[in-house]
Protein backbone atom coordinates (compact mmCIF):
# COMPACT_ATOMS: atom_id res chain seq x y z
CA UNK A 1 0.00 0.00 0.00
CA UNK A 2 2.85 1.91 0.25
CA UNK A 3 3.31 3.00 -3.33
CA UNK A 4 1.05 5.31 -4.86
CA UNK A 5 -0.46 4.37 -8.30
CA UNK A 6 0.79 6.23 -11.07
CA UNK A 7 -2.55 7.73 -12.53
CA UNK A 8 -2.86 8.66 -8.35
CA UNK A 9 0.49 10.85 -8.87
CA UNK A 10 0.22 11.93 -12.31
CA UNK A 11 -3.38 13.42 -10.86
CA UNK A 12 -1.48 15.26 -8.15
CA UNK A 13 0.85 16.97 -10.61
CA UNK A 14 -2.05 18.47 -12.40
CA UNK A 15 -3.62 19.52 -9.39
CA UNK A 16 -0.44 20.89 -7.92
CA UNK A 17 0.06 23.13 -10.84
CA UNK A 18 -3.17 24.29 -11.73
CA UNK A 19 -4.60 25.31 -8.49
CA UNK A 20 -4.12 28.53 -7.68
CA UNK A 21 -1.31 29.87 -5.41
CA UNK A 22 -2.44 31.33 -2.02
CA UNK A 23 -1.92 34.91 -1.56
CA UNK A 24 -0.07 34.15 1.26
CA UNK A 25 2.00 37.18 2.19
CA UNK A 26 -0.99 39.79 1.65
CA UNK A 27 -3.33 37.19 3.13
CA UNK A 28 -0.89 37.85 6.41
CA UNK A 29 -1.05 41.77 5.89
CA UNK A 30 -4.68 41.72 5.91
CA UNK A 31 -5.02 39.53 8.58
CA UNK A 32 -2.65 41.43 10.61
CA UNK A 33 -3.73 45.06 9.95
CA UNK A 34 -7.42 43.96 10.44
CA UNK A 35 -6.72 41.76 13.62
CA UNK A 36 -4.91 44.82 14.44
CA UNK A 37 -7.31 47.21 14.38
CA UNK A 38 -9.85 45.53 15.76
CA UNK A 39 -7.98 44.92 19.14
CA UNK A 40 -7.47 48.92 18.75
CA UNK A 41 -11.09 49.68 18.72
CA UNK A 42 -11.99 47.23 21.58
CA UNK A 43 -9.46 49.37 23.76
CA UNK A 44 -10.48 52.51 23.12
CA UNK A 45 -14.22 51.47 23.68
CA UNK A 46 -12.74 49.99 27.39
CA UNK A 47 -10.74 53.03 27.71
CA UNK A 48 -13.95 55.20 27.59
CA UNK A 49 -15.95 52.86 29.40
CA UNK A 50 -13.44 52.85 32.26
CA UNK A 51 -13.08 57.02 31.17
CA UNK A 52 -16.56 58.15 31.20
CA UNK A 53 -18.90 55.70 32.74
CA UNK A 54 -16.97 54.70 35.86
CA UNK A 55 -16.68 51.25 34.78
CA UNK A 56 -13.43 49.00 36.83
CA UNK A 57 -10.79 47.16 34.06
CA UNK A 58 -12.60 43.94 34.61
CA UNK A 59 -16.13 44.68 34.14
CA UNK A 60 -14.72 47.32 31.04
CA UNK A 61 -13.17 44.22 29.26
CA UNK A 62 -16.03 42.03 29.23
CA UNK A 63 -18.93 44.53 28.29
CA UNK A 64 -17.25 45.32 25.57
CA UNK A 65 -16.67 41.57 24.63
CA UNK A 66 -20.25 41.62 24.74
CA UNK A 67 -20.93 44.85 22.24
CA UNK A 68 -18.67 42.72 20.23
CA UNK A 69 -20.69 39.85 20.44
CA UNK A 70 -23.71 41.51 19.86
CA UNK A 71 -22.57 42.97 16.72
CA UNK A 72 -20.76 40.08 15.01
CA UNK A 73 -24.92 38.51 15.83
CA UNK A 74 -26.04 41.84 13.45
CA UNK A 75 -23.76 41.55 11.20
CA UNK A 76 -23.53 37.92 10.59
CA UNK A 77 -27.68 37.92 10.41
CA UNK A 78 -27.36 40.92 7.75
CA UNK A 79 -24.92 38.49 5.50
CA UNK A 80 -22.26 41.27 5.93
CA UNK A 81 -19.71 39.02 8.06
CA UNK A 82 -19.28 36.45 5.70
CA UNK A 83 -18.22 39.05 2.78
CA UNK A 84 -15.86 40.72 5.03
CA UNK A 85 -14.18 37.20 6.37
CA UNK A 86 -13.46 36.14 3.02
CA UNK A 87 -11.34 39.51 2.75
CA UNK A 88 -9.23 39.65 5.98
CA UNK A 89 -9.57 35.76 6.85
CA UNK A 90 -8.24 35.17 10.32
CA UNK A 91 -8.20 38.72 11.35
CA UNK A 92 -11.80 38.11 12.17
CA UNK A 93 -11.34 34.65 12.54
CA UNK A 94 -8.87 34.81 15.55
CA UNK A 95 -10.45 37.23 17.77
CA UNK A 96 -13.35 36.25 19.36
CA UNK A 97 -15.83 37.63 16.68
CA UNK A 98 -14.93 34.14 14.83
CA UNK A 99 -16.25 32.14 18.01
CA UNK A 100 -19.57 34.29 17.97
CA UNK A 101 -20.21 34.13 14.07
CA UNK A 102 -19.76 30.42 14.34
CA UNK A 103 -22.80 30.39 17.21
CA UNK A 104 -24.57 32.88 15.27
CA UNK A 105 -24.58 31.53 12.04
CA UNK A 106 -25.18 28.00 12.99
CA UNK A 107 -28.09 28.99 15.04
CA UNK A 108 -29.35 31.21 11.74
CA UNK A 109 -28.82 28.67 8.94
CA UNK A 110 -30.36 25.54 11.00
CA UNK A 111 -33.37 27.37 11.72
CA UNK A 112 -34.92 25.38 8.96
CA UNK A 113 -34.54 22.14 10.29
CA UNK A 114 -36.19 23.73 13.48
CA UNK A 115 -35.24 25.68 16.57
CA UNK A 116 -34.91 22.83 18.84
CA UNK A 117 -33.37 20.06 16.50
CA UNK A 118 -31.95 22.75 14.21
CA UNK A 119 -30.74 25.90 15.72
CA UNK A 120 -29.95 24.10 19.31
CA UNK A 121 -28.23 21.37 18.24
CA UNK A 122 -26.27 22.26 15.58
CA UNK A 123 -25.46 26.15 17.79
CA UNK A 124 -22.00 24.54 19.03
CA UNK A 125 -20.82 22.60 15.93
CA UNK A 126 -17.72 24.80 15.58
CA UNK A 127 -17.73 26.57 18.82
CA UNK A 128 -17.80 23.08 21.09
CA UNK A 129 -14.47 22.18 19.83
CA UNK A 130 -13.11 25.38 21.27
CA UNK A 131 -15.11 24.85 24.56
CA UNK A 132 -13.62 21.46 24.67
CA UNK A 133 -10.84 21.61 23.91
CA UNK A 134 -10.00 25.13 26.26
CA UNK A 135 -12.07 23.62 29.31
CA UNK A 136 -9.89 19.94 29.02
CA UNK A 137 -6.72 21.85 28.31
CA UNK A 138 -7.45 24.37 31.48
CA UNK A 139 -7.94 21.30 33.75
CA UNK A 140 -4.93 19.99 33.38
CA UNK A 141 -2.84 22.74 33.63
CA UNK A 142 -4.80 23.55 36.65
CA UNK A 143 -4.23 20.34 37.87
CA UNK A 144 -1.15 20.31 37.69
CA UNK A 145 -0.45 23.82 39.13
CA UNK A 146 -1.74 22.07 41.99
CA UNK A 147 0.08 19.16 42.36
CA UNK A 148 3.32 21.09 41.79
CA UNK A 149 2.07 23.09 44.46
CA UNK A 150 2.09 26.49 42.23
CA UNK A 151 -1.71 27.85 42.56
CA UNK B 1 -3.80 51.70 30.32
CA UNK B 2 -1.86 49.91 27.67
CA UNK B 3 -0.18 51.95 24.59
CA UNK B 4 -2.54 51.60 21.66
CA UNK B 5 0.58 50.55 19.65
CA UNK B 6 1.18 47.76 21.70
CA UNK B 7 -2.57 46.76 21.33
CA UNK B 8 -2.26 46.86 17.75
CA UNK B 9 1.07 44.85 17.59
CA UNK B 10 0.07 41.82 20.04
CA UNK B 11 -3.08 41.56 18.28
CA UNK B 12 -2.16 41.78 14.72
CA UNK B 13 0.99 39.42 15.64
CA UNK B 14 -1.92 36.72 17.06
CA UNK B 15 -4.02 36.86 13.96
CA UNK B 16 -1.57 36.71 11.56
CA UNK B 17 -0.29 33.71 13.21
CA UNK B 18 -3.72 32.24 12.75
CA UNK B 19 -3.37 33.24 9.74
CA UNK B 20 -0.10 30.83 9.00
CA UNK B 21 -2.21 27.83 10.31
CA UNK B 22 -4.57 28.76 7.66
CA UNK B 23 -2.44 29.08 4.50
CA UNK B 24 1.10 27.27 5.27
CA UNK B 25 -0.22 24.13 7.44
CA UNK B 26 -3.85 24.43 5.88
CA UNK B 27 -5.55 23.71 9.20
CA UNK B 28 -9.15 24.20 9.43
CA UNK B 29 -10.38 27.28 11.41
CA UNK B 30 -11.86 24.43 14.00
CA UNK B 31 -8.43 23.22 14.42
CA UNK B 32 -6.35 26.92 14.13
CA UNK B 33 -8.57 28.21 17.19
CA UNK B 34 -8.42 24.94 19.28
CA UNK B 35 -4.71 25.48 19.25
CA UNK B 36 -4.70 28.93 19.93
CA UNK B 37 -6.95 28.23 22.72
CA UNK B 38 -4.55 25.24 24.37
CA UNK B 39 -1.53 27.65 23.76
CA UNK B 40 -3.51 30.17 25.52
CA UNK B 41 -4.25 28.15 28.53
CA UNK B 42 -0.99 26.20 29.20
CA UNK B 43 0.68 30.48 28.43
CA UNK B 44 -1.95 31.34 31.28
CA UNK B 45 -0.37 28.05 33.83
CA UNK B 46 3.03 29.48 33.52
CA UNK B 47 2.09 33.01 34.06
CA UNK B 48 3.06 34.71 31.10
CA UNK B 49 -0.48 35.54 28.97
CA UNK B 50 -1.78 37.23 32.20
CA UNK B 51 1.50 39.36 31.21
CA UNK B 52 0.36 39.80 27.46
CA UNK B 53 -2.61 41.25 28.95
CA UNK B 54 -1.45 43.43 31.34
CA UNK B 55 0.74 44.77 28.73
CA UNK B 56 -1.18 44.59 25.39
CA UNK B 57 -5.23 44.79 26.77
CA UNK B 58 -7.69 43.74 24.02
CA UNK B 59 -4.64 42.97 22.30
CA UNK B 60 -4.02 39.99 24.08
CA UNK B 61 -7.79 40.17 25.33
CA UNK B 62 -9.77 39.74 21.89
CA UNK B 63 -7.99 36.99 20.21
CA UNK B 64 -9.48 33.49 20.79
CA UNK B 65 -6.32 32.40 23.14
CA UNK B 66 -7.44 34.72 25.78
CA UNK B 67 -10.27 32.05 26.43
CA UNK B 68 -7.96 29.58 27.32
CA UNK B 69 -6.23 31.53 29.61
CA UNK B 70 -9.11 32.71 30.77
CA UNK B 71 -10.18 29.16 31.76
CA UNK B 72 -7.02 28.49 33.30
CA UNK B 73 -7.27 31.88 35.30
CA UNK B 74 -10.43 30.60 36.72
CA UNK B 75 -9.78 27.26 37.11
CA UNK B 76 -6.43 28.19 39.31
CA UNK B 77 -8.60 30.59 41.82
CA UNK B 78 -11.23 27.92 42.44
CA UNK B 79 -8.09 25.68 43.20
CA UNK B 80 -6.95 28.34 45.72
CA UNK B 81 -9.90 28.35 47.49
CA UNK B 82 -10.99 24.87 47.30
CA UNK B 83 -8.12 22.27 46.05
CA UNK B 84 -9.36 19.84 43.58
CA UNK B 85 -13.26 20.43 43.56
CA UNK B 86 -12.98 24.41 43.08
CA UNK B 87 -11.60 23.85 39.33
CA UNK B 88 -14.52 22.63 38.29
CA UNK B 89 -17.12 25.36 40.12
CA UNK B 90 -15.07 28.26 38.85
CA UNK B 91 -13.83 26.73 35.20
CA UNK B 92 -16.43 28.50 33.26
CA UNK B 93 -16.31 32.03 35.58
CA UNK B 94 -15.04 34.46 33.32
CA UNK B 95 -15.43 33.64 30.41
CA UNK B 96 -19.60 33.13 30.96
CA UNK B 97 -19.63 36.34 29.46
CA UNK B 98 -18.88 35.34 26.16
CA UNK B 99 -20.10 32.37 25.96
CA UNK B 100 -23.52 33.37 26.57
CA UNK B 101 -23.25 36.67 24.81
CA UNK B 102 -22.66 34.51 21.76
CA UNK B 103 -25.95 32.43 22.47
CA UNK B 104 -28.21 34.99 23.53
CA UNK B 105 -26.97 37.39 20.64
CA UNK B 106 -27.02 34.64 18.41
CA UNK B 107 -30.38 33.41 19.30
CA UNK B 108 -31.95 36.69 19.09
CA UNK B 109 -30.70 36.98 15.61
CA UNK B 110 -31.75 33.83 14.60
CA UNK B 111 -35.51 35.28 15.86
CA UNK B 112 -35.18 37.55 12.72
CA UNK B 113 -33.08 36.95 10.21
CA UNK B 114 -33.88 34.56 7.74
CA UNK B 115 -31.49 31.78 6.46
CA UNK B 116 -29.11 32.97 3.60
CA UNK B 117 -29.46 30.50 0.70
Amino acid sequence: MSKKPKVQLWYKNILDEKTPKKPILSNCIKAFVFGGLLCVVLQLVQNLLVGYLAFDQKEAASVSLVLLIAATALLTGLGHYDKLAQIVGAGLAVPITGFANSVASALIEYRSEGYVLGSGCNSFKLAGAVVVFGVVSAFFVALISLLLGVV
Amino acid sequence: MPQLLMVFVVGGVICLIGQLMFDIWNLTPAHTMCVLVVAGAVLGGLGIYPLLVDWAGAGASLPISSFGNSLVESALSGARENGFWGIFNNLLKTTSAGISAAIIWGFIAALFFKPKS
